[in-house]
């Protein structure tokens, strides 16, 4: 017998690019016609013939909205289609949960199947910001949803909550946050109102959307230091985790490990190419029953590409970047004492690592760096 | 206020003094008389349809449209061109003579294009046309008086909705200096506003022509096309010249192409030119061995020969702007002329502005790319120059604010220059106390105030045609220039035309877009530089973080000086991105600050989510951004983007 392998950290991601109706903000891969569902899995089955190969140590089912599949489904889905996933036996297993969907049978369907981790997509406590948000469920529904999972046994709950909304006060947003502290969920992602193109949310003027700039600094410091005193860790610009509990395979986009997704619109990364799959879900299922990879683009990052991506990546980080990443362009001895004299960077022995202030501006810090 | 000390044209190699008279020279040795009588030579003509015929110096025609900006010049070229059936019509696209893609960009004309045209005429006999197709702009004016010279005729449009303009006016009269026949066209008849029995009468009344001579057209439909070549073909004369004689060609443009050099294009007054031929420039003596010469037809057709008479290009190894300049006048080494063809004024620069590279390294690729750049744009000067923020550059002037920018544009497009260009000027005299005569033009230069006597800046005499309602909004506009001896008159009843006096510098703070603004488009302006006249100036120094940056000094009229300093701050405001740190904008005269403003810091720039699927995006975003970077100027700990240099004449967009 072979001596026990480590096999290297690296996730499999599955993207279910359904959804009952369609929220105000949404820019993600989905989809309200949901008549392609059994092709679909039959297709995803036949993707991961098509890419089988390697040991996954985190498996993450996400959307859209992976709760709409029927159980059976999302079942196989869970197991791997034909054969198990090559998961370690230790892995992190994550489904996407949507508050509307969660009944005790499915829960129970998911821990049978494997999945001992749950992300609700609560977004607020308050009805009118859900309706502002043109989300399918009500506060209530969230409270009873994370009662039914606590119950079922998930002891690793991830709660997505939204904040920034025009005309939003401090005090409203605590009101979420604090219920969402009541429940001392593992795990909390504070996501701060984006934007996206071509969202029923971008055709309106953004000042009636988000609010403004200094306002969104203010709630973000506020998010992390009310969080931080209750013992979470903010251990990325929008997620905090009690000790122990940080997003295994989020974190593995943040360390520019290798990850492999499957479903429609799904992104690979091998650690140095990079490659995403077809978004339409008909294409998607038209490709594979050629037996056809899905792929739609790819890209083989150079060294410098590389390097960029892991500054970029982790500068949003708390734990930063090694030094040796920012040693590499010219000037970066200014830049660095010029970040730090200005409270955004700390340099240490080995590694720089981002302040608070700092991953309030992550998206400039690696521009600072560059030539 | 000629010749100055301080400001030499880089081109003028011929040291001749810069004239400051507007007025065009007339070109006696191609004034047509009508009882001219051209002489029969017969050169192989190959056409586009690649047929070859024999024509005659009295079946050529030469002429220009002119008109006011957007009355379309380009579009009848078009129909012109179509109807000579040079084009097929998969590759036919609208305004095909625009061929840069800054004139496709905009909408306009920036270049003179010249086109030689087959034209069968309705009696069976065929024609040569040279159309040449002129800018409307009054900036690109120097195009418009060059390419007069090489024709014998016209045809000035007018736009039936619009009416006569400043610019159908003033190219008009550029027609009439030149002795040219002269078709009057009425444009855009198809237009629901076309007016044109009001065009007429405008006609008549501001441009003394007789209306009933005037052909209707509609460019854009093709209407009226026929009554046009026919009309060319009868009322524009042959050209006149000796086929004989002695070789003399007018260079009135150049182009520059990477695998060709410099390609110039020419009108053969006498003689005939051919490849093979040894030719000298008449201006400095220096000589050429003719590579290639040929006509315009959308591309460059190759001709054995150009004769009397006859527009075209020519190649030679003629590399940079040094080895020639447009108004040379091209004969044969062996046997030339005895004299030369008056050749063009040199274009009279009335806005000034530095260009740099963005990065100091840049600067010997820049020098290259304003060598190249000169021979294509005739009416650019430049100068060395050099700034403590900015390192090495060029001082320039230009024929105006579009004038600039364009140059800017292209500088960077084609050439591949990454520049940065400085707060326009105007040209201001003073006189020290010691009596030394001093001309600046560059902010850098402006004398210690102790030291001054007196100080002249230069007047225009501006006139405004508008609507009669804006009379108020205008007024007002123009009395916060600083206008002098408005006086009125209407041209046409509802029409009104404001003249006044006004200093130059007023037009360059922005004085187009605020008038366009307060007219809601309906006004229109025009001027003439007068004279200089006393009136106290200073200088305003732009500080950035305490540190001062030379390049973004300017000089204002005293009792303006605070509200333009406050402006000019505000501006910059707007302008250079916010850092992590805070950033004071101040204003200063002397050591004394005088207005200041604030860039806050920015908290907060970072995106909510960034998975597996926002790795490509961001990192695609962030080289972006990296390029953008190498657009700025680092000054001090900020970083200045290009555009914040000649952002403080912009008044604030409504
Ligand atoms: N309706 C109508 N529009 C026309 C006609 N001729 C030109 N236009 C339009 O007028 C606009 C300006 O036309 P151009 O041919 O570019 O004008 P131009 O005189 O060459 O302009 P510059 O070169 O910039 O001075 C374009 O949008 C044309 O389509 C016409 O006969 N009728
Ligand atoms: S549930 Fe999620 S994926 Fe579906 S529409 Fe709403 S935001 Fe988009
Ligand atoms: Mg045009």
């Amino acid at each position: 017998m072979k001596a026990r392998e480590v096999p290297p950290d690296a996730g499999l991601y599955v993207h279910v690019p359904f959804c009952r109706t369609k929220c105000a903000y949404c820019g993600f891969c989905s989809q309200t016609d949901l008549s392609p569902i059994d092709a679909y899995a039959e297709s995803l089955a036949v993707e991961a013939r098509l890419r089988a190969g390697q040991t996954f140590t985190t498996l993450y089912v996400g959307g859209g909205t992976p709760t709409v599949l029927p159980p059976e489904l999302l079942a196989r889905l869970l197991r791997g289609p034909d054969t198990p996933w090559p998961l370690t036996k230790d892995a992190e297993v994550t489904v996407e949960a949507n508050p509307d969907d969660i009944t005790t049978p499915l829960l129970e369907t998911l821990r049978k199947n494997g999945a001992n981790r749950l992300s609700i997509g609560v977004q607020s406590f308050r009805d009118d910001e859900l309706r502002f948000l043109g989300r399918r469920h009500t506060a209530s529904q969230a409270r009873a949803a994370i009662h039914l999972a606590k119950d079922a046994g998930f002891t690793n709950i991830g709660i997505d909550l939204m904040y920034g909304f025009r005309g939003q006060r401090r005090e409203r947003w605590r009101t979420t946050l604090d219920e969402a502290l009541r429940w001392r969920p593992a795990h909390l992602s504070c996501y701060q109102l984006t934007i996206e193109p071509n969202t029923p949310l971008s055709r309106r003027p953004p000042s009636l959307i988000r609010s403004p700039e200094a306002k969104e600094y203010d709630f973000f410091l506020f998010t992390s230091r009310l969080l931080t005193d209750h013992g979470y860790e903010h251990y990325e610009v929008s997620n905090f985790a009690l000790p122990g509990f940080r997003a295994r395979h989020n974190a593995l986009y943040w360390h520019h490990a290798p990850y492999c997704g499957l479903g429609p619109a799904a992104h690979s990364f091998d650690g140095r190419t990079r490659s995403w799959n077809v978004r339409s879900v008909e294409e998607y299922v038209a490709r594979l029953s050629r037996n056809a990879v899905p792929m739609e683009e790819s890209e083989t990052l150079t060294d410098e590409q590389l390097a960029l991506e892991r500054v970029m990546l982790g500068m949003r980080t708390a734990r930063g970047v090694p030094l040796s990443a920012l040693t590499r362009y010219a000037g970066w001895e200014v830049t660095l004492e010029r970040l730090q004299a200005g409270g955004f960077l700390v340099c240490g022995q080995d590694r720089v690592t981002v302040t608070l202030a700092g991953l309030a501006i992550a998206d400039r810090l690696p521009l600072e760096f560059l030539p | 206020m000629c010749g100055s000390a301080h400001w030499r044209f880089a081109r003028s190699s011929t040291s001749r003094p810069l004239s400051c008279d507007r007025d065009v020279r007339t070109f006696p040795d191609i004034q047509v008389g009508i009882h001219h009588t051209a002489r029969t030579i017969s050169v192989a003509r190959v056409s586009s349809i690649n047929r070859v015929t024999i024509y005659s110096m009295a079946d050529i025609r030469n002429f220009s449209i002119i008109a006011h900006i957007d009355h379309g010049k380009s579009t009848l070229a078009d129909r012109l061109i179509q109807h000579a059936g040079l084009v097929a019509d998969r590759d036919f696209r609208e305004q095909i003579l625009d061929s840069m893609d800054i004139e496709r960009e905009r909408g306009i004309t920036i270049k003179s294009q010249t086109c030689t045209l087959p034209y069968r005429g309705p009696d069976g006999h065929d024609y040569v046309l040279n159309l040449i197709d002129t800018p409307g702009h009054v900036d690109f004016s120097y195009e418009v008086s060059r390419a007069l010279a090489s024709c014998e005729g016209v045809l000035l449009l007018v736009d039936a909705a619009q009416g006569v303009q400043a610019q159908t006016l003033a190219n008009l009269y550029a027609a009439m200096e030149h002795d040219l026949a002269i078709i009057p066209v009425i444009n855009k008849i198809d237009l629901a506003a076309a007016d044109i029995a009001g065009t007429k009468e405008e006609m008549r009344v501001e441009l003394g022509i007789d209306p009933s001579e005037a052909i209707l057209c509609s460019a854009k439909e093709g209407v009226g096309i026929d009554a046009i070549r026919e009309a060319i073909v009868g009322r524009v004369p042959p050209p006149r010249g000796e086929p004989s004689k002695p070789l003399r060609a007018l260079i009135f443009d150049a182009s520059y192409d990477a695998y060709r050099g410099t390609v110039v294009s020419i009108r053969v007054i006498d003689g005939a030119v051919r490849p093979g031929d040894t030719i000298m420039t008449m201006s400095n003596g220096r000589t050429f061995k003719v590579e290639e010469v040929g006509i315009f037809q959308l591309r460059r057709v190759k001709r054995p020969a150009l004769s009397a008479g006859e527009v075209g290009y020519l190649i030679a190894n003629i590399k940079t702007v040094s080895d020639t300049r447009i108004g040379d006048t091209i004969t044969h080494d062996e046997c030339p002329a005895s004299t030369a063809l008056h050749g063009f004024k040199v274009a009279k620069p009335v806005v000034f502005s530095s260009i740099y590279p963005v990065s100091s390294d840049d600067y010997r690729p820049l020098v290259d790319a304003m060598e190249k750049y000169a021979l294509n744009d005739a009416s650019l000067i430049f100068e060395k120059d050099s700034s403590a923020a900015l390192g090495q550059g060029f001082r320039c002037g230009f024929l105006g604010l579009l004038h600039l920018e364009i140059v800017q544009e292209r500088l960077e497009r084609e050439f591949d220059q990454s520049i940065i260009m400085t707060v326009p000027s105007v040209e201001y005299h003073f006189t020290l106390k010691d009596g030394t005569a001093l001309v600046v033009d560059n902010p850098a230069h402006f004398p210690d105030p102790m030291d001054v006597a007196t100080t002249h800046e230069p007047y225009i005499h501006a006139t405004i045609l508008m609507p009669e309602r804006y009379l108020g909004v205008v007024m007002k506009l123009c009395l916060e220039r600083r206008a002098e001896g408005t006086s009125f008159h209407y041209p046409t009843p509802g029409r009104i035309e404001l003249a006044c006096d006004m200093p130059l510098a007023e037009v360059l703070f922005d004085f187009y877009d605020r008038l366009k603004s307060v007219t809601q488009g309906y006004g229109s302006f025009d001027y003439d530089l007068t004279d200089y006249r006393p009136g106290r100036v200073v200088k305003v120094d732009i500080l950035v973080n305490g540190e001062r940056v030379d390049a973004l000094s300017l000089i204002v009229h005293e009792s303006q000086a605070r509200e333009r300093a406050l402006h000019a701050c505000e501006r910059l405001a707007e302008e250079i991105p916010r850092h992590q740190f805070r950033i004071a904008i101040q204003g200063a005269i002397g050591g004394k600050i005088i207005a200041r403003s604030t860039i806050k810091p920015f908290r907060k720039d970072v995106t909510a989510k960034c998975y597996g699927g926002d790795v490509t995006r961001k990192r695609k975003l962030l080289e972006k951004q990296k390029r953008g970077k190498l657009r700025m100027k680092m000054v001090g700990d900020v970083v200045i983007p290009q555009s914040a240099f000649v952002s403080v004449l912009k008044t604030k967009e409504e």
